[in-house]
């Protein structure tokens, strides 16, 4: 008897599969919902941290450095402070100090990592970056507040500067990044890539740049503080309410419990707003001063300048392959930017150790010291462009050895890490291969391009691949003895639907209607919810809910609960309300949740690789005559675990997407060399998407759960970016047969 | 003196302050968003006399006497129920601003108004997803919406057209 291996089914795109249900009954996980602030935003009531109205409010307006390295000489406010309306100008010269920001982060106090820099705003006569901010004007009106600030005059005595990314790069000054533990991988080597890479029968060996990025999210960071005694409430825009809660109480040196930060809607952060910057403390410092609420809604310029972005990168790609193009060599190696005041590496290679089979690989990271901005996080950093070198040099080799690209990364599908040799918890691309290529009709393509016209017609592919993390969150559950149901956590609507999406969780864990559930957000009086980044938020949150609806189910059984009775029918019997709680917020409780983490974290690692993937398929047109890149058709097919709402993971995915392709076509944060300034710091000369840059975007899921993650949710977020890069230069080689390897991909680099 | 939302209203500015910051910080009407205050991300579009208008980009002076709707008076409109039903937004800070400018755009293109993707100028084209996204290129989202958007506007353009207000000629 023969046995023949049956192909892997290929499960239908969530959106095109109705789930059965009845209208008011479950389950509710994975329906296309509308999401439920959308009312609020689209009549203008949602409120966001500037829009707060408070009796006397005071606007502030940043005076700003327009050098990289100096120390401030003299600071004349006399015009400023003579202007109407303007109460106070803070400086260096007359602000009391805060506290220093933690020397040394912990793991086990995850706020003390959140500080963007560690400069001692208008505590010191140093300055680290340009654009850092020297002075504060206090004014009645946002208008005197602004014009005041023009009226500032310092004085600096300049020092030695590093800014140029390239040149220190290129002079040898980067170091070698130390791999921590529980971190994403940043070094790492197996075999001996080197002298397989010598002895490989084809080998592509490609260098690779990215410029730097800014999130430029749509609302500019903005902060409203008013205190009262030794008590400070801060409406700010920030995509961690509790740590930016306990970082303000450690900066002011005022208990947490004395802190209080509201933010139920922020407009869009991907990473700009996950660390407190100088608008944050500012805002809350000048309240105190001048005992005033004060509000300080940053002008785009200042966004641009005070908060950092993402690294630049310098890229090598080395893959080495045997004659039937299986990969026996991966080395990745890439260069990074910090600051002598904050920033940090970015897991550019860490998808590199994963994504393909190779008995050898190697993996570095190196960082130069540059005096700018501290970068930061931004949407999947370190993926998004290493994956654009990885994924492009995999679509060379491809060429090199006339194999349809998806046929090579077919060949490499590795069946443990290559790196770790851990095995995958969950791990879907041949079905994403499969689904995004039948799609887009991926072998009906003419390799090599078509011309149409003056345009040149290429098609790309690319993987997308960004990892699964987990983080505590902390609820309540209350179950009323009307059947409706109220989930309180911390955390803030930033556009993913979060409110939305935990509504659903809760109905199916409680077996009632989405409408009976309410969630309270937005607020540092409720349970502590993770930050937002990572893409780890609706896992995070969904794994308290289950707990905390089991808890709940467990204490309604001890109701006397009768057989066949439902929860609420119990409640209704008996007469009472039922409330649960999920984590601790404070005390023994808090540490042995933070012990927890770390423990559960290193031992997942160590057991098993868990990843959101996905597959990019694109069409370009290349205008033969100009080399301007349209991209005119997508398709992504995507494994994100479980999907909790198909309408609002569809939507993040294309965010992600539409992001991918600022980044491969008009994103570049442009800074003077020799000055250290920002020449590009506004959205008239940082060229995000438009609408007429966006095709439609065709997203399928697989919607198939990871057996290891809350609800098999391996989050959303981010994937959507990775690849994006990669994708497009792909199909521009396809089209024009030139293999770009700088971003983005600008007419002078495309065109003939 | 000014017309908000239909309301007549007195405001008593400094010459430097502009219509959007009148709006927000005088009038409360904070849907109205300052997203660059340079004219290049259209979030605070308003419609003044039914055109859409950067409202950061124009003193509150020189609306003297002119008629100011803002997100908080369009409504109900049919537009902000299909934002919802496609999924045209994600943070919502951008969405007041595409839906005036959707509302401004529709009324344009009833006016015979072509775009730079309009193939014949002398005849008024469809609005199709084409030209929808060429006319609402001045309105960024960052969350990466716009295909929501974009259907959102085909779904509702046609009740949309009939709501428009007749335009009058742009004062010299």
């Amino acid at each position: 008897m023969t046995t023949t291996t049956p192909a892997p089914a290929i499960r239908p795109a969530a959106p095109s599969r109705p789930r059965p249900h009845a209208p008011e009954s479950g389950p509710w996980v994975g329906r296309p919902v509308d999401r439920r602030d959308g009312p609020t935003k689209t009549t203008g009531t949602a409120t966001f941290s500037a829009e707060y109205q408070l009796p006397d409010l005071a606007h502030g307006w940043l005076v700003h450095a327009p050098i990289a390295r100096a120390r401030i000489t003299a600071i004349d406010d006399a015009a400023a402070r003579a202007h109407p309306g303007v109460l106070t100008v803070l400086s260096h010269l007359n602000t009391p100090r805060l506290k220093p920001s933690p020397a040394r982060p912990s793991l086990l106090d995850m706020s003390t990592m959140v500080g963007g820099t560690r400069v001692d705003y208008l505590g010191t006569d140093e300055v680290f970056f340009d654009g850092q901010p020297v002075a504060v004007v206090v004014a009645e009106s946002l208008e005197a507040a602004q014009y005041a600030a023009s009226l500032v005059q310092v004085d600096y005595a300049p020092l030695p500067a590093t800014i140029d990314f390239a040149a220190a790069a290129a002079a040898g000054r980067a170091t070698p990044v130390k791999q921590s533990l529980g971190m994403p991988t940043l070094v790492g080597s197996v075999g001996d890539a080197d002298a397989a890479l010598g002895r490989a029968a084809h080998v592509v060996d490609l260098h690779f740049t990215t410029p730097g990025h800014n999130h430029n999210a749509l609302e500019p960071h903005a902060t409203t503080a008013v205190w009262d005694g030794d008590r400070v409430t801060v409406w700010d825009a920030t995509q961690g309410i509790d740590w930016f809660r306990k970082h303000l109480a450690l900066r002011f040196d005022v208990p947490v419990e004395s802190v209080r930060v509201i933010a139920p809607f922020v407009g869009g952060g991907f990473g700009g707003k996950g660390s407190v910057w100088a608008g944050t403390l500012l805002t809350v410092l000048a309240a105190r001063v001048t005992g005033r609420p004060v509000r300080m809604a940053l002008s785009r310029e200042a966004v641009n300048r005070v908060v950092g972005g993402r690294t630049p990168t310098r890229q090598r790609v080395a893959l080495g392959a045997d004659a039937d193009g299986r990969l026996t060599s991966v080395i990745h190696e890439a260069v990074l930017r910090n600051s002598p005041v904050g920033g940090g590496p970015e897991q550019v290679v860490g998808a590199s150790g994963d994504l393909y089979a190779s008995p050898h690989v190697r993996l570095v990271t190196s960082m130069v010291t540059l005096d700018l901005v501290p970068n930061t996080f931004m949407r999947a950093p370190g993926e998004s462009t290493g994956s654009f070198g990885l994924e492009s040099a995999v679509d060379q080799l491809a060429h090199d050895l006339g194999v349809d690209p998806l046929e090579l990364r077919l060949r490499n599908e590795p069946e443990t890490s290559a790196l770790h040799h851990r095995a995958f918890s969950h791990r879907r691309i041949r079905e994403l291969l499969h689904v995004g290529a039948e799609a887009f009709g991926w072998a009906d393509r003419t390799p090599g391009g078509r011309r149409d016209g003056s345009q040149l017609v290429g098609h790309g592919l690319a993987l997308a691949y960004h990892p699964a993390w987990e983080f505590p969150a902390n609820v309540t559950l209350l179950l009323r003895r009307d059947g409706t149901a109220l989930l309180r956590c911390g955390f803030q609507e930033m556009g993913m639907g979060t409110a939305t999406v935990q509504a659903q969780v809760v109905a199916d864990a409680l077996g009632i209607p989405f409408d009976a559930v309410h969630v309270d957000y937005g607020d540092s009086d409720l349970p502590i919810a993770p930050n937002a980044g990572g893409s780890t938020q609706s896992a995070s949150i969904a794994a308290a809910v289950l707990r905390s609806a089991a808890k709940l189910r467990r204490a309604v059984s001890q109701l006397h609960q009768r057989p066949g009775e439902s929860l609420a029918q119990t409640l209704t019997r008996v007469g009472r309300d039922v409330e649960v709680s999920v984590g601790s917020d404070v005390g023994v409780g808090a540490a042995a949740t933070s012990v927890r983490f770390i423990a559960t974290t290193l031992l997942n690692q160590r057991r098993w690789v868990r990843a959101a993937s996905g597959a990019h398929f694109c069409e370009v047109r290349v205008d033969a005559d100009t080399g301007e890149v349209r991209v005119t058709r997508w398709v992504g097919a995507f494994d994100i675990g479980t999907v909790l709402n198909a309408k609002t993971a569809a939507s993040q995915l294309r965010g992600g997407i539409v992001m991918g392709l600022g980044l491969a076509l008009t994103e570049e944060t442009v800074v003077d060399g020799r000055t250290g300034r920002i020449m590009n710091a506004g959205l008239a000369e940082y060229h995000v998407p438009t609408h007429a840059d966006v095709p439609h975007i065709d997203i399928h899921l697989l919607d198939d759960p990871d057996p290891t993650m809350p609800l098999g949710v391996l989050g959303a977020g981010e994937v959507g970016i990775t690849g994006v890069g990669a994708a497009i230069a792909n199909a521009v080689f396809d089209a024009t047969g030139r293999r770009v390897t700088d971003l983005p991909l600008t007419l002078d680099r495309v065109a003939p | 003196m000014l017309v908000v939302n239909d309301a007549p209203t007195t405001l008593d500015l400094e010459p430097r302050v502009s219509l959007l910051d009148a709006l927000r910080e005088h009038l409360h009407l904070t849907g109205t968003k300052k997203g660059c205050n340079q004219g290049a991300c259209g979030a605070c579009t308003v419609l003044v006399d039914g055109r859409r208008v950067l409202a950061c980009l124009t003193l509150a002076m020189q609306v003297e006497g002119r008629e100011v709707t803002t997100i908080e008076g369009v409504g109900p409109h049919p537009l902000q129920a299909a934002f919802v039903r496609r999924d045209g937004l994600q943070c919502g800070y951008c969405t007041p601003g595409q839906i005036c400018s959707a509302i401004g755009m529709v009324a344009e293109h009833r006016h015979g108004a072509a775009s730079v993707v309009t193939d014949d100028v002398t005849t008024t084209p469809d609005l199709t997803p084409e030209e929808i996204r060429e006319r609402m290129s001045g309105n960024l989202c960052r969350c990466g919406a716009y295909n929501g958007i974009v259907e959102a506007i085909v779904d509702t353009a046609p009740a949309m057209a009939e709501m428009a207000p007749a335009l009058t000629p742009v004062p010299a």
